[in-house]
């Protein structure tokens, strides 16, 4: 009796989320599949697309590229901060979390301060006298503004599977006589699987998906998908276009989590908070 | 090894940080130019104060976030409550509902719930201005909802049964027990929750951005529009309190923490 009661304290939930997440999609679906101006049923939207798969390609290699250094430069760190004393371990997780909550727009907006061509990087070569550089409006400041802006989706989730780590598991492969290359290898990077994974979705699935950005950052012609579905409804009108857009944009990124939970075997979909 | 590992967190670092000292120290600059340094001042902190439209963006990010984050906080524990006891197969499907918003990207989560409020404000209702103070206030509840279900969830699935039945044994109700036994037991996990839902809310552009009106703007859509032309270097001095709020907030936290495991140990250890 009492079960069936608190059973019931899940429905307000499920219709919240059916209301507010299913049927927007749905909509989504809806204005993907009208024409803009008669709105009848067509499918030029979908026929469209192909007109924007350059833009699609560009956004997955920048974010797969930004995502593999995050984790390239972000597994150090989140190793040394898993090795430090726990009060120490507290107080690097607090910093890595701190710009998570600060303005990303202006923090990408100090970017352009630093990287353009008056700017403060460019000032200081000059004062050395060495030459200056053209930093910003190229791919490499788009994909740095990336790494910049969701490297602590990485180092977070990685620090919190490292941290786990059994130091006996460890401690058995250096006694049966595996060399630090060795036990990271075939102990510690195993283990650090989830961890990867998790930390790889949560920097692609942002930086796949950006559009501000590769708007301050990048140049005219490195437009990411993002950058285009933002003009179809802020300034292009052209809602329609926009929804299937953003349709392929959503199915990408469930295909590739897919992918990503499916390696990583988790069930409760693993997103670690 | 670990001499490296220094070497590079140090490094990553200063890299995380270094944008942010760049808008700190351009918020006491008396030119408007990020990249020249020309003279310190404090008058961009007096411009703050003096600018009410910004103290208004900065009235409506913490209406907008306090709010959302509290009802998602009690509207979500309940839920979760529920949600545990469903049959496992229900509980899979509801679970996989509450990733949804999750995983999606929040430019497309922010674009379905427009295109909602759109379709039924100006289709169904005939509105004209469809997206409203109510419209963000939804939005914002429906992507922090998820962020309390998952710091819920794992306390109640930790928690002991059979503390409840005793309780229920010893003549509670399940209204008390749940509210002297099981609340009290989940409570880190609701106070996680809030405050995830909280910061996420407070600086939340993208989902903002596209479910906004005009009669309500919050803080980071509006800066959004300003970067667009020359940035008021007052944005900056705001900024840098914003950040001594947050870094203030977040130490004290630590130390609570750190206070109370202490304590905890000692209670154990006696």
């Amino acid at each position: 009796m009492k079960k069936n009661k608190s059973v019931l304290l899940s429905a307000p939930y499920i219709l919240w989320m059916v209301i507010f997440t299913l049927i927007p999609l749905c909509v989504v679906l809806y204005y993907a599949l009208t024409d803009v101006e008669t709105g009848a049923f067509s499918v030029k939207n979908m026929e469209n697309l192909v007109l924007y798969l350059p833009a699609f390609w560009r956004s997955i290699l920048y974010s797969l590229v930004s995502a593999l250094i995050c984790l390239v430069i972000g597994y150090p760190v989140a190793y040394y901060m898993a090795h430090c004393s726990p009060t120490a371990q507290k107080f690097l997780y607090m910093l890595v979390m701190l710009p998570m909550c600060m303005s990303f727009l202006l923090r990408t907006l100090a970017w352009v301060g630093l990287l353009q061509d008056t700017g403060i990087i460019n000032n200081f070569l000059d004062m050395l006298g060495l030459p200056r550089l053209s930093l910003i409006r190229t791919p490499g400041a788009v994909i740095l503004g990336m790494v910049y802006n969701y490297l602590p989706y990485m180092i977070l989730p990685l620090y919190s599977i490292i941290v786990k780590i059994d130091h006996r598991l460890i401690e058995a492969a250096e006694d049966l006589g595996c060399n630090g290359v060795q036990v990271f290898a075939r102990v510690v990077l195993p283990l650090s699987m989830p961890g990867i994974l998790s930390g790889i979705t949560m920097v692609f699935v942002p930086a796949v998906s950006t559009f501000y950005i590769s708007n301050k950052l990048g140049s005219t012609d490195i437009v990411l998908i993002g950058d285009i579905i933002e003009r179809q409804f802020k300034q292009g009108d052209n809602a329609n276009m926009g929804a299937a857009l953003s349709l392929l944009l959503m199915i990408l990124v469930f295909v590739c989590t897919g992918i990503m939970n499916r390696f990583g075997g988790d069930e409760e979909g693993g997103v670690p908070v | 090894m670990r001499k490296a590992n220094r070497i590079i967190t140090i490094l990553i670092f200063i890299f995380l940080y270094a944008p942010m000292a760049v808008l700190i120290l351009a918020s006491f600059n008396t030119g408007k130019d990020i990249t020249q340094f020309e003279g310190f001042t404090f008058m961009r902190y007096v411009e703050v104060f003096q600018d009410r439209s910004l103290l208004t963006l900065l009235g409506n990010s913490l209406i907008i976030s306090i709010l959302s984050s509290a009802i998602a906080t009690v509207f979500g524990t309940f839920s979760a409550v529920g949600i545990q006891r469903l049959g496992p197969k229900m509980r899979k499907t509801v679970m996989g509902l509450t990733n949804i918003p999750m995983t999606n990207p929040d430019i497309v989560t922010g674009i379905s719930l427009s295109l909602l409020f759109v379709f039924v404000g100006s289709k169904m209702l005939g509105q004209r201005n469809s997206l409203t103070f109510w419209t963000l206030l939804i939005a914002h509840i429906t992507f922090n909802l998820p962020y309390v279900i998952l710091n819920v969830m794992p306390k109640l699935q930790q928690m002991d049964n059979s503390l409840v039945e005793a309780a229920m044994d010893l003549g509670c109700t399940p209204t008390q027990s749940f509210f002297k036994v099981t609340l009290p037991e989940i409570m880190p996990g609701i106070i996680s929750g809030a405050i995830m839902s909280f910061t996420m809310s407070l600086d939340d552009f993208v989902i903002s951005y596209f479910v906004t009106g005009l009669d309500f703007i919050t803080l980071p859509v509006e800066i959004y529009n300003y970067t667009k032309k020359q940035l008021q270097p007052k944005i900056y001095a705001m900024f840098t309190m914003l950040f001594l709020l947050i870094f203030v907030l977040m130490v004290v936290m630590n130390l609570l923490q750190l206070r109370q495991e202490k304590a905890d140990r000692a209670r154990k250890g006696g």
